[in-house]
């Protein structure tokens, strides 16, 4: 699990093993202390992600709703079926979109 | 193929992970396949952080955790003695949350209901809580 910061004013969080309630709570943490005012786009790496439920959506939507008021972008970096599962029942979908690495996703921005 | 467990842990974040191990091990002796495994464990995962997060606001108490193989179907019993669901119909709403302050998607019992064949819950307000998820699984050693 990581927190870094990439160009364009995005902010890469990478979340690997399992997102649960338990880790959620961590990521968050650490996400909003590197969160700073320039902070636009979110970038998820769930690349090496093998497990989430509905506590990772939670974290997910909370940090969404930071970047949201800016216009910012959220990306999602290749979910595994599992997680892409639950991301698909949540409607996070519509908002997010999906890239295989993270060249691809900073393009995005 | 018949078989159960019962085992009890303290509510704590950390036996979230725990759980779902234990509840795959179990369940490994029907040779599911991945996405059935991946099913189960995120429905239990569900079950037992609303116990963690919900149940017990004062101190964490004991989360109880059951198992039991009858054929080619599992259920798995989620229980606490904590302060209990006022309104199950309500909670089960998907996008209800009783903690709108700690980020939580509301959708813990929709992706029980999605992953289980059925799932019971039994509550009362000082009752605790008691979560039976049933699941069948396709996987021949199931049969008896």
């Amino acid at each position: 699990m990581s927190v870094t910061k990439a160009e364009k004013n995005t902010l890469v969080i990478t979340a690997d093993g399992e997102l649960d309630h338990h880790t959620a709570a961590k990521i968050r943490k650490e996400a909003d202390n590197a969160f700073s005012g320039d902070t636009r786009n979110i970038i998820f790496d769930f690349s090496k992600l093998t497990f989430m439920d509905s506590s990772g959506l939670g974290m997910i939507m909370g940090r969404y709703k930071k970047i949201q008021k800016k216009g910012g972008s959220l990306v999602i970096v290749s979910p595994k079926p599992q997680v892409k599962r639950i991301l698909e029942m949540s409607g996070i979908m519509s908002i997010a979109k999906i890239e295989p690495n993270i060249k691809q996703a900073l393009k995005r921005m | 193929m018949k078989n159960r467990f019962d085992m009890e842990f303290i509510g704590i974040s950390e036996n979230e992970a725990f759980a779902r191990t234990v509840v795959a091990a179990f369940t490994a002796m029907l040779d599911p396949t991945v996405e059935e495994l991946a099913e189960l464990k995120t429905a239990v995962s569900e079950a037992v952080t609303n116990a963690i997060v919900h149940a017990y606001p004062e101190e964490s108490g004991f989360v109880v955790l059951s198992g039991r193989i009858d054929g080619n179907t599992v259920y798995i019993t989620i229980s606490d003695n904590g302060i209990g669901i006022a309104d199950v119909d309500k909670a089960r709403e998907p996008l209800f949350t009783g903690k709108p302050e700690e980020e939580r998607s509301g959708l813990g019992f929709s992706i029980m209901e999605s992953f289980c064949d059925s799932i019971t819950v039994t509550s009362g307000l000082g009752e605790g809580t008691v979560i039976t998820l049933e699941k069948r699984f396709g996987g021949s050693k199931g049969e008896i």
